[in-house]
Parts: C-alpha cells; sequence; structure tokens
C-alpha cells in the first residue's frame, strides 16, 4: 500500500522526531511512505483566523501535492479534520474530492485501514492520555464524554496494544488543553490557565508522560511544563507507538 | 482591541476565584451527564428535537399565524414588537392603560435583551424580578453572568452582605437557607402588592395559542395567578408546532440545564383568569435578520438551558460579563456578531473551537461551526485587530512557496538556537510570557528525510 | 415581520415521528417514588389505615388554614367563598388532586378545575397531591398524549416542592412556592 505522508508544518520544523516515527511506524507496518518533497501546510492557521479566502492557494496547492495518492495519512487530527471538513470552499473536482475522502489521521488510519490488531512496541511508563479535541470531536476518534453513548476511543485502544504502558484515568476526561491556534495568542491568560488545569490533573495521577494524538496540544503543555520546570514529558501517540526498546 | 480576552485577564487574574467558578460550573456539567445518562435514548431525543426546531424555522410564519389565531381565540391579546424599542413601548402601553404602578417579572432574556426594567423604571413603575438570581443581580445593579444561574458568579458571603444592606437580614450572615428565607419573605409582599405580572416563554404552541412557562421557584406563578394583568413576552423562535412535542422539550430542558428531570414547574397559560387580562408580545429584535443568514440561521433553535456555558473552558475560566451581553458564552457568540459584527468581533475568537458545546446543545446546534464561520465573515469585513490579516496572508503566500518556506524555517530555527533568551522572551513575544518555545532543532523533518530517504 | 420572516425562512424540512419508549407498568409506582423524592418529594405508597383527613392532620399537626378542592377533606376554607386569589396567602396546606403523573420525573399535571383558584398550589405553604395509581404514565411523551393542555384555561406539571440553588449552586427546598410537596398515591 502506497502512503502519501503528510508533516504538518509545527512538526516539520519542531518535531521532525514526530515526523520520522510516523514514518517508521507506516513502514514498518508494511506500508510504502512518501513525502512529496514540495509540501508545507495544510492551511488550518489562516482558515482558523478568518482568513480562509486567503488560504485557498494552500488548500489547492495541498490537493495538487497529494492527488496522486491512494491514502494521505499524518500525525494530525487537527489537520485531517481542517481538510476533510473545510476544503469545501474550493471547487469540488475529482481530485479534490478523492484527496478529502482519504485523508485520514494516523490513528484511524492504523485501525480502520490497516486493521491493525497489536503492535511490536513497548513503553514502561505511566502515560495520560490527553484527547485533543479537533480529533475527538471532529474526526470522532472517540465518543466524548458529552454524548449518552458507549465509550469507545481509538487512541485508548492503540496505547492498549502498547507492552506495559500505563494508561490513566483522568477526572475530566477530554476538557481542551487551550491550545486552540490563534487563541493560544488571542487570549493568552485563559490559554495558560486552562493548560495548567490540564496538566495538573496528570500531575495527580502521577504521570510522566502525556501523549496525545496532536502535536500542537503538547507544544502548548509542554511550553508551560518547562517554564514550571515540572518533569513530566511530552510524547506524540506515534512515537509511544513506535516505540521499541524499552 | 479585544474586550474579551481583556475582560478575562482580569476575571483569571484572581486565580482562586476562577478555580471556585470553574468547579461550580464544571458541577453543573457533571449534573447534566448524570441526567442524561438516564435516558438511553438521550441522543435521539437531540436528534428529534433539532429536527422539530428545523421544522420550526422553515415554517415560522405559518406557526406564527397560527398560534396568533389560537391565542385570539381563548380571549388573548397578542401583540407584535419589531424591535425593543417597541417591545417596550407595547409593554408599557399595556401597564399604563390601568395605571399600574408595581410590576413582578419572572426570568426572561428577552426583556433583559430589550432592556425592559430600565425603560419602566424610567417611567415611573416598579419592577421587581422575582427569580432569585435575578432579584440578587437587580438588587446588585450588575447583568445576570448566566442565562439560567444569573448570580453564579456571586459567593454567598456577598449576597449575605448585600441582603443586610438591601433586605436588612442579619450581618454576617452568609447561610443560604437563611438568605433565600428572608427573599422568600420579602418577595412574597411583592408579588402579593403587584398589579401585573411579566414573564419569559420557553415554548409557544402554534396548535393550541398557549405559552409553557417553566421555573423551579414558581416565581412565575406567583406573580401571574395574583395579578388581574399577565404579560408573556416571547422571541419569534420560541414557537413549537404541537402540544406533543413539548414532550421532546421537556424532556431535553431541565437536565440539560441543571441536571434535573423536570424543572419543578411547567406551567401552561392558554386562558386569562376571569376577571383578567393575558398577554403576549411576540418580539423579532433581529431574529429574522438571523433567520435569513444561511450558515447561522441555526442559532434560533436555541431553548436557553445554559448547557454550551456550563461546559465551555472558556466560558467557565472567564465568566459571563467577559462576553458583554446578554446571553454569554458559545451560544452568545454566535448569536451577538449578527447584530454588530465590529462591537462583537472577538467573542468568535474566545474560543478554542473545541466542540463541547455542540455536543452537549439539546437541539443540535452546530455552534462550533458557526463560531468558524463568523471568523470568516469577521475577517471578510475587515473587522480583524490590525496586521492580522496581512500577517495570515502572508503566511500563506509563504507556505505557497516550498522552498521559501524551507528557508525561512531553516533560518528562524538557527536565530532561535543563536539568539540570547532575553531577546526572544521579549514584551512581544505572547507565547513566551508563561511558555517555553519549543526546542529549536537543528535539522527539520524535509532537510532529514531529504538527506536520508530521497536519493 | 411574518413578511420578513417569509423572505428569510429556509427549505422545509419535515417533522419527525416521535417513537414510543416503553416500560412495564409494575414499575411505574417505584420509578415515580425514587425520582419523586429526588426531587424532594415525599411519596406516600402504601394505603394508609387512617382516611385522608387524619392523614393530613397526622402529617401537618401544627396547620391551622387547610384549603381543598375536595369534599373528601376537612378544610378550614372554604374555596367557593374565595373571590381573590390574595385571600389565599395565610394558607398553610392546600389538598388537590393530580391527573397524571409521570414516572420519570415525579412530575403531575393538575389543571384548573383541580385547584378550582390557580394560585393555590403555589401560594401554600405546604401542597399534598392525591394520585391513583392507575394515572401513571412512563415519560413526558406519555403524558402529553393522555392530556389535552388546553382543556383549561391553565394547566402545570408539579415535580415537587419549590427549590433554588441560585446562592452558590446550594440547594435551597422552599423558595417562592411551597415548601414541600406530599404525594399520596391511592
Amino acid at each position: 500500500m502506497t502512503v502519501g505522508l503528510f508533516i504538518p508544518c509545527y512538526i516539520d520544523q519542531f518535531y521532525p522526531q514526530v515526523g520520522i516515527a510516523s514514518l517508521e511506524l507506516l513502514e514498518k507496518l508494511g506500508c510504502e511512505v512518501v513525502v512529496p518533497a514540495g509540501q508545507t501546510c495544510c492551511g488550518q492557521p489562516m482558515a482558523n483566523t478568518g482568513c480562509e479566502q486567503d488560504a485557498r492557494k494552500n488548500y489547492t496547492y495541498f490537493v495538487e501535492q497529494y492527488k496522486d495518492f491512494d491514502h494521505i495519512v499524518m500525525p494530525s487530527g487537527s489537520c485531517t479534520y481542517h481538510v476533510r471538513k473545510h476544503y469545501d470552499i474550493i471547487e469540488q473536482n475529482e481530485d479534490v474530492r478523492r484527496v478529502r475522502q482519504n485523508t485520514y489521521d494516523i490513528s484511524e488510519f492504523l485501525l480502520d485501514v490497516l486493521k491493525i490488531k497489536s503492535l511490536d512496541s513497548q513503553f514502561p511508563h505511566t502515560v495520560g492520555l490527553h484527547q485533543s479535541c479537533h480529533g475527538l470531536r471532529g474526526l470522532r476518534l472517540g465518543t466524548g464524554t458529552e454524548r449518552v453513548l458507549p465509550q469507545e476511543s481509538k487512541l485508548k485502544q492503540l496505547l492498549g496494544m502498547v507492552k506495559d504502558l500505563q494508561l490513566v484515568a483522568l477526572e475530566r476526561a477530554d476538557e481542551c488543553c487551550g491550545f486552540g491556534g490563534t487563541f493560544a495568542i488571542n487570549e493568552p491568560d485563559i490559554s495558560v490557565r486552562m493548560g495548567l488545569d490540564r496538566i495538573a490533573e496528570h500531575e495527580a495521577q502521577k504521570v510522566e508522560v502525556i501523549t496525545a494524538g496532536d502535536m500542537s496540544c503538547l507544544m502548548h503543555l509542554e511550553g508551560l511544563l518547562k517554564r514550571q520546570k515540572k518533569p513530566i514529558v511530552v510524547k506524540h501517540l506515534v512515537e509511544i507507538l513506535n516505540h521499541t526498546e524499552p | 482591541m479585544n474586550q474579551h480576552a481583556q475582560k478575562a485577564a482580569a476575571f483569571i487574574r484572581n486565580a482562586e476565584r476562577t478555580r471556585w467558578h470553574d468547579d461550580a460550573l464544571w458541577m453543573v456539567r457533571s449534573k447534566r451527564d448524570t441526567a442524561t445518562h438516564d435516558i438511553p435514548e438521550w441522543e435521539q431525543l437531540r436528534e428529534l428535537g433539532s429536527l422539530v426546531k428545523n421544522n420550526v424555522l422553515s415554517k415560522l410564519d405559518e406557526y406564527l399565524d397560527e398560534f396568533e389565531a389560537n391565542a385570539q381565540k381563548n380571549g388573548v391579546q397578542v401583540h407584535w414588537a419589531a424591535d425593543a424599542e417597541e417591545h417596550n413601548r407595547i409593554v408599557h402601553d399595556i401597564l399604563a392603560k390601568k395605571k399600574i404602578a408595581r410590576i413582578v417579572k419572572s426570568k426572561s432574556m428577552l426583556t433583559e435583551e430589550c432592556h425592559l426594567n430600565e425603560y419602566l423604571i424610567e417611567k415611573g413603575i416598579e419592577v421587581i424580578d422575582t427569580d432569585l438570581g435575578e432579584r440578587i443581580i437587580q438588587l446588585k445593579e450588575e447583568a445576570p453572568s448566566h442565562i439560567v444561574m444569573p448570580a453564579i458568579h456571586l459567593k454567598k458571603e456577598e449576597i449575605g452582605a448585600l441582603f443586610h444592606e438591601k433586605l436588612h437580614t442579619e450581618k454576617g450572615a452568609s447561610d443560604p437557607q437563611y438568605l433565600t428565607e428572608s427573599a422568600r419573605q420579602h418577595l412574597r409582599e411583592k408579588f402579593l402588592q403587584a398589579q401585573a405580572a411579566v414573564t419569559g416563554v420557553n415554548f409557544g404552541i402554534a396548535e393550541t395559542g398557549g405559552v409553557v412557562v417553566c421555573t423551579n421557584e414558581g416565581n412565575a406563578d406567583m406573580g401571574v395567578h395574583l395579578s388581574p394583568v399577565q404579560i408573556h413576552c416571547m422571541g419569534i423562535e420560541k414557537i413549537i408546532p404541537k402540544a406533543e412535542h413539548l414532550g421532546i422539550f421537556t424532556r431535553l430542558l431541565g437536565r440539560s440545564a441543571t441536571g434535573q428531570p423536570i424543572t419543578i414547574y411547567t406551567s401552561h397559560h392558554h386562558r386569562p383568569k376571569p376577571g383578567g387580562e393575558m398577554h403576549i408580545v411576540i418580539v423579532d429584535n433581529g431574529r429574522t435578520d438571523q433567520l435569513g443568514r444561511k450558515d447561522f440561521r441555526n442559532s434560533l433553535k436555541c431553548i436557553r438551558c445554559g448547557a454550551c456555558m456550563n461546559t465551555c473552558p472558556i466560558y467557565r475560566r472567564s465568566g459571563g460579563h467577559s462576553y458583554g451581553y446578554t446571553v454569554p458564552g458559545p451560544i452568545g457568540s454566535i448569536l451577538t456578531p449578527g447584530k454588530d459584527l465590529k462591537k462583537y468581533s472577538d467573542l468568535p475568537f474566545a474560543s478554542t473551537l473545541c466542540g463541547s458545546c455542540s455536543d452537549v446543545c439539546p437541539v443540535k446546534i452546530d455552534i462550533h461551526a458557526q463560531l468558524y464561520k463568523w471568523r470568516q465573515v469577521i475577517a471578510e469585513e475587515g473587522h480583524l485587530p490590525a496586521g492580522k490579516k496581512k500577517s495570515m496572508q502572508m503566511t500563506s503566500w509563504l507556505f505557497a512557496r516550498p522552498k521559501l518556506y524551507r528557508m525561512a524555517g531553516k533560518w528562524g530555527r538557527r536565530m532561535l538556537r543563536l539568539l540570547p533568551k532575553g531577546l526572544i522572551y521579549n514584551r512581544f513575544n505572547t507565547w513566551g510570557r508563561d511558555r517555553d518555545l519549543p526546542e529549536a532543532p537543528k535539522e527539520s523533518f524535509q532537510e532529514w528525510y531529504q538527506k536520508n530517504r530521497r536519493s | 415581520m411574518l413578511q420578513r420572516i417569509r423572505q428569510a425562512k429556509p427549505e422545509v424540512t419535515p417533522l419527525p415521528e416521535i417513537p414510543g419508549f416503553a416500560v412495564p407498568a409494575e414499575v411505574l409506582p417505584i420509578l415515580f417514588k425514587e425520582n419523586s423524592e429526588k426531587l424532594g418529594s415525599r411519596v406516600l405508597l402504601t394505603a394508609s389505615k387512617l382516611n385522608l383527613k387524619e392523614q393530613v392532620l397526622q402529617l401537618f399537626p401544627d396547620a391551622k388554614k387547610i384549603a381543598s378542592p375536595l369534599s373528601e377533606v376537612d378544610t378550614t376554607v372554604d374555596l367557593g367563598d374565595i373571590s381573590d386569589p390574595h385571600e389565599l396567602a395565610d394558607i398553610d396546606v392546600a389538598i388537590i388532586r393530580g391527573q397524571i403523573g409521570v414516572a420519570e420525573n415525579g412530575a403531575i399535571w393538575v389543571d384548573e378545575q383541580d385547584m378550582q383558584h390557580r394560585v393555590l398550589p403555589f401560594i401554600t405553604q405546604h401542597l399534598v397531591i392525591l394520585l391513583s395509581q392507575d394515572k401513571l404514565v412512563y415519560n413526558m411523551h406519555q403524558a402529553y398524549a393522555k392530556t389535552q393542555v388546553d382543556q383549561t384555561g391553565f394547566g402545570v406539571f408539579i415535580a415537587g416542592p419549590s427549590k433554588t440553588a441560585d446562592i452558590e449552586q446550594s440547594l435551597v427546598i422552599g423558595a417562592q412556592g411551597p415548601r414541600s410537596l406530599t404525594v399520596i398515591l391511592d
């Protein structure tokens, strides 16, 4: 299976290890992975600020880069959500439609397309899962505690396949971390407060590592953790799933 | 100038109080969760509520016609108010005709929106808000901070001090039981002396011409049944087609609002009492404008439960007053830009678009999607803060040029690694005030990929 | 205004069918009692050896003014004599009969004829509602199917004693309306 891997701009620049882990993991699971040399950004930062009209060229560019792949995979719930939901403002030709339908967050790709049942990974640490909002309520990677439906979570399912990983239960299982893209700069006080509150919950559960499907949430939490000089570290879901040596 | 951000910053400066406020509202959200989980068919019920409200909006004029005809058959006087000014005038005229000087009022966000109290008081009429939370803020001369729990932002000691001053309760007393009892006695006097009662309307039934008013305190009924004149003020969107639809909405409302299976009193008013008058004032005040906005008309499905506020992590940490409008929180942020785009341009940005509000909304309003869409309108109309649009245009331009983007990334990271911390964490670096920037790696992913995988 | 609405409104979408949600009848009184008590009511399930008058006296030994449209109750106030609802301001206990009881939330439907004066069930300090067990239904859909809300000029679902939590979310029973609700299931 050939997969077009998309690495979000901030992961490309600041967290290359997440991109590398995504690549390695998919290859381990039998995929041929290609990263187009010209790929840049899905356009979400502009659109979230209200400038989706300006981002149109980024949308068509994305489609251009990825139109020849059967599956487009990215280690980001929010970018996936953006392509699937918000690329409706550009002309819906065949390429656009196909790209939108076949863009996956890596967690749903692993479970729903590759249909993996196990992983050859281990991560002997106490882990707290942060349910990134766009992935959770946007892509329905999990049920969400608001809804009266059986509580499921693709991310939890995947973490359950990792040997020796201890996953804690949080009281506010899916409250937002406060990043919100432009929000983190527009409303810094609330953004910081929300992040600190999340961290406090993980601390109370003696979490060593906070993980999530979106590096943006983790970047925000990590920024707070480092400033506060706390020992908790952050790791993207794929880094944990790809972790083999103890 | 971001009003919400400034007010929120002020609110949050009191960390202890913010935690208290956040915990209090989260508890209401938790109660909502418990109550909704009691009904296995809850999600189905939400869908039903949503579909009925969709139908209502699509036939609004017909239902309103039907409603008026049936109400009139029942001996009810129906009035139409195009805007707040007309609404206030109509209510005043009804009172003036009978030379009424004292009225009691139960909770109505519509009358808040129209600033009815100020209008009537200015004309020399005593207006007493009888919902306990509303009475508290009336005495305090503040606006409500939540549409269901107007005084949620006040601590009992503050209310105790207020009552001591205004109602002559014991100094330093803050026991809610004692304070409520004092308010009971005080308001009872007012009910008995009132000459007219004004209420809001939770649901107007087109099929029967009646109005439904839901309370826990019974204050609306105490007012209405003791006064010869009763006036019910209703936004046009409160109509529902038939009485049987109340089965859906009465099951949705209480659970969503406070976690109760139903409000204590669900009163159905159809005809005036013997010897009395019953009036219904139907109000537009911008609602038809919103109805005409394809992307935002669903906000009119709102049944004013407040669940979106209770779940919103931003509302809980900034308080209702930071939104600057009668109806705050997520629903307020999609209703208000339609009223004054420039003035309320900061509200759709007072959100991380987490989507929790949409998932608790009993009538499935796509709140977070509408927040996103309002952002586009605000940007298009030029109401983004200075420089924001320009910087976004530049970013978009940069991202369309991969070589330039990669070079900018490489040099940006190099700067971050080389420049002294004092220079990076300057006062323009909003992120850097309370957070460290991420480490800037020597190699970006693309650089690694080109070096290690593409040969 | 109607003209503006006609111009603004969206395409017509149909009304949904409301499915029946059922529950076995034997469960109803227990469910009703449970949910009613959660909202602060006192529910007397078992048939009492005392007649109604004696029951009321036992529940409210200090009551001075008792009012009821029901002939089986010994009242101290004749509701037929009252023309001005203000005269009911000092009623201690009011006793009325309900038409329908809803098990999912403890609500009881009463209308104008059941109370004779609309303010009675609100202005009284304590309210007693008699309800026949065979008038219990499971949920609000069934309740609305069994009643015609505009049969009289006023009707109300009463689900408990009046309450508020407006002061720091602390629950206080007995806000503006009755301080207690006692339901006697006969």
